[in-house]
């Protein structure tokens, strides 16, 4: 890999994505106004959320927001509709050419369709004087036979991210839908492995219970905890609770200041080994603290 | 293009415009109804982005009635875009 394709696939790594919110592609009220909520980033939706006699009508209204509209560094993707349907080369042909930072890929579950999507944006791209591979790629795993293609998907070009549809997975294995979402331990855990292996991120599913907050909280926590960097919320109240799971505490803060500050001197001083409160440090250590001062920070912005 | 046959999009919501197309005889051109809160101040705004849609469509005669709710000019131009197009067939 090239030292450009290292640092991009660096700061697409280290990007903050803890929450991003769907809207639905067809409402202009809430296309116009997604930026005011403070997500990290923003899924304009073509796919679930629009009924079949809407698809052409949403498809030209996200188009022409992402022509005209400032979302203001939020980042900006949008869920087209999947490859075995009639809309999806409609849906790249319109999206593509306005260069949106990622697009979420509904049911994926091979590399093949992924490397033949990926031969498809990029002839739109060309024909569209935009660089090749600027248009990201974020698939979404739906079901069993996409979670045993996990580790292919994750190798896949493009892609910076991968998420899970919590309710289709849970219907197509045939498990039963639980609150906190045990039924998909396994699948998340292997999606999680799959991300860090290829240096990318995994995204939570939805916590579809808008009106449970602290629930919410708990999920976010709990899924922190097994390693995702983000979850997908479907409103805009869920954001803020999202955000407080993810802010660190003024402990692990504090901690994160005092090995990345420990690691600098014994670099100045060419020390190889370095510890800190009585624990070795090396380097994967210090880039999660640097990963723990950005949230931190991301938080503090946004309080 | 041509427009064969009625059809509409859009909707009443809040920040939305409902469009909606009606053939017309050849020779008669773009005559488009427009309603609007706004009309004074962005009425005729409103009416140029509409008929770039239906001049960059290519569409010689049509009849359009708009009914603004707020809407942006990103939206008034999808939205005329999508019941032009509906309009042809497509």
């Amino acid at each position: 890999m090239s030292k450009k394709a290292t640092k991009i696939k660096d700061e697409q790594m280290n990007r903050l994505r803890r929450s991003r919110l769907y809207i639905p592609g067809n409402n202009p009220a809430m296309v116009q106004n997604a930026v005011v909520y403070g997500a990290d980033s923003l899924i304009f939706d073509l796919e679930d959320s629009i009924s079949l006699d809407e698809k052409d009508s949403a498809r030209h209204l996200v188009r022409n927001a992402l022509l005209t509209l400032d979302f203001e560094g939020c980042e900006v993707t949008v869920r087209i509709n999947s490859l075995d349907t009639e809309y999806f080369i409609k849906d790249l042909e319109a999206i593509v050419p306005t260069k949106p930072d990622g697009l979420l890929l509904p049911k994926t579950e091979s590399f093949e369709e992924l490397i033949r999507i990926d031969d498809l944006i990029s002839e739109i791209e060309e024909k569209n004087d935009i660089p090749i591979g600027t248009v990201k790629l974020m698939p979404i795993i739906e079901s069993a036979k996409g979670v045993l293609q996990i580790e292919k998907i994750a190798e896949a070009p493009r892609v910076v991210a991968l998420g899970l549809g919590g309710e289709d997975l849970v219907a197509d294995i045939g498990a039963k839908r639980t609150k906190f979402g045990r039924e998909l331990d396994y699948i998340s855990s292997k999606i999680i492995l799959a991300c860090a292996a290829n240096k990318i991120q995994a995204i939570d599913t939805v916590f579809t219970d808008i009106n449970d907050l602290e629930g919410l909280h708990k999920a976010t926590l709990r899924a922190i905890e097994i390693g995702f960097q983000g979850k997908s919320v479907i409103h805009p109240s869920q954001i803020e609770q999202v955000h407080r799971a993810f802010s660190p505490s003024q402990e692990e803060i504090d901690r994160a200041k005092r090995i990345i500050k420990a690691y600098k001197d014994a670099k100045k001083k060419g020390l190889g080994v370095v510890s800190v409160d009585g624990r070795m440090i090396d380097l994967p250590v210090v880039k999660l603290s640097e990963r723990i001062l950005k949230r931190a920070a991301a938080s503090y912005q946004n309080t | 293009m041509k427009i064969v046959k009625s059809a509409q999009a859009g909707s009443l919501e809040s920040c939305d415009i409902l469009i909606s197309v009606d053939p017309a005889k050849e020779g008669t051109g773009i005559k488009i109804n427009l309603e609007s809160p706004a009309k004074t101040q962005f009425g005729d705004l409103i009416l140029v982005e509409i008929k770039e849609v239906a001049d960059k469509l290519e569409i010689k005669d049509v009849k359009i009635t708009a009914i603004d709710k707020g809407s942006l000019g990103y939206c008034i131009k999808a939205r005329a875009e999508t019941a032009l197009r509906r309009g042809a067939g497509e």
